[in-house]
């Protein structure tokens, strides 16, 4: 672990990257995720945890993207002139 | 609203200066400090609590669903004036929407991210191959000048990075950066910091795609019931 140290204190000065940053991060990923949010044990909730979560919940919103395109592909294609006019009215908001 | 839709047709017209303009932005991300500030600050002026509401405000929402109406079109009239006749599968037309959503999604952010810079950039690369390669020269070179004196300065960032976080478990914690890494587009590669803060904001933005792909679905089906006159709710 101390090689590791010096190795990235002579890397630079400017980039290097600190645990409290770091942390930092995570702690703004953490309030992002639905579930995290709310926890009232926030100091005990891991970097692991968030990150796993993380991961979890946008591979969730990609297959909601992903669900959400395929009925909208259909919609797309079933109602043309509906559509057309949907079009129109919201462009033109 | 005219004024929307015509201020956000300028960043997609230029396809060839973006790709200079991803070697400056990325300079100018490595020369200013690395602290989370860099992105967040421009559009935010104070980063408590309130987590960037750029991805949450309404001028946003509507920005994001005219540029995705407008690829929607574009998509649809690709697919039924294109030869293949009877349907395509679905899978290939809900792929096009996901596709044209996430452009719209990209171009939203103005340039301002990595994963977007990474969705448009993806779209280039597939048609015009030989613009990516001096962009992959570039970069290193200007990584090297200002983290200094490091050639593979990613994989020195990787060693860096694994400096503590709370110093148990660090390579569990590394292993799952190093996956979230490769959900957001073009991250794969990109140091922990970086990874963490490109998280941040592509999950706003898809939670807003999202939404705005939800309220277009029920608009839609709101329409294509028969008897449905009326005029459109507000959005």
């Amino acid at each position: 672990m101390s090689g590791r140290r010096s190795r990235s204190r002579q890397s630079s000065g400017t980039t290097r990257i600190s645990e409290d940053q770091i942390n930092d991060l995570v702690i703004k990923l953490q309030q992002l995720l639905p579930e995290l949010r709310d926890s009232h044990r926030s100091d005990k909730v891991s970097a692991a945890r968030v990150l796993q979560d993380t991961c979890n919940y946008i591979r969730n919103l990609h297959r909601e993207v992903d669900d959400l395109s395929e009925r909208l592909s259909e919609l797309l294609a079933n109602s043309d002139t509906a559509q057309a006019a949907l079009l129109r009215s919201l462009l033109t908001q | 609203m005219a004024s929307l839709t015509s201020d956000n047709e300028q960043p997609p017209t230029n396809s060839n200066s973006s790709s200079t303009d991803h070697v400056r932005k990325k300079k100018s991300l490595f020369a200013s400090s690395p602290s989370s500030s860099r992105g967040n600050a421009a559009s935010v002026p104070t980063r408590d609590g309130d987590s960037h509401p750029r991805w949450r405000s309404e001028k946003q929402q509507r920005i994001y669903s005219a540029k995705l109406i407008q690829a929607l079109r574009q998509v649809r009239l690709s697919s039924s004036s294109s030869a293949t006749t009877s349907s395509p599968t679905a899978q290939k037309r809900g792929k096009a929407v996901r596709e044209a959503a996430d452009r719209a999604l990209a171009v939203s952010a103005r340039g301002r991210t990595l994963w977007s810079r990474a969705i448009l950039a993806n779209r280039i690369k597939l048609k015009f191959r030989k613009q990516k390669r001096p962009r992959q020269t570039v970069i290193p070179a200007v990584t090297t000048v200002v983290t200094t004196g490091a050639t593979s300065s990613r994989g020195r960032k990787r060693r860096v990075s694994v400096v503590g976080l709370n110093k148990k478990s660090l390579p569990t914690v590394n292993r799952k950066v190093r996956s979230l890494g490769r959900l957001v587009p073009g991250c794969k590669k990109e140091s922990v910091p970086v990874i963490l803060e490109e998280a941040t904001d592509y999950i706003q933005a898809l939670e807003m795609q999202v939404r705005a792909m939800n309220s277009l679905v029920e608009l839609l089906s709101g329409y294509s019931t028969p008897g449905s006159d009326s005029a459109p709710p507000p959005i």
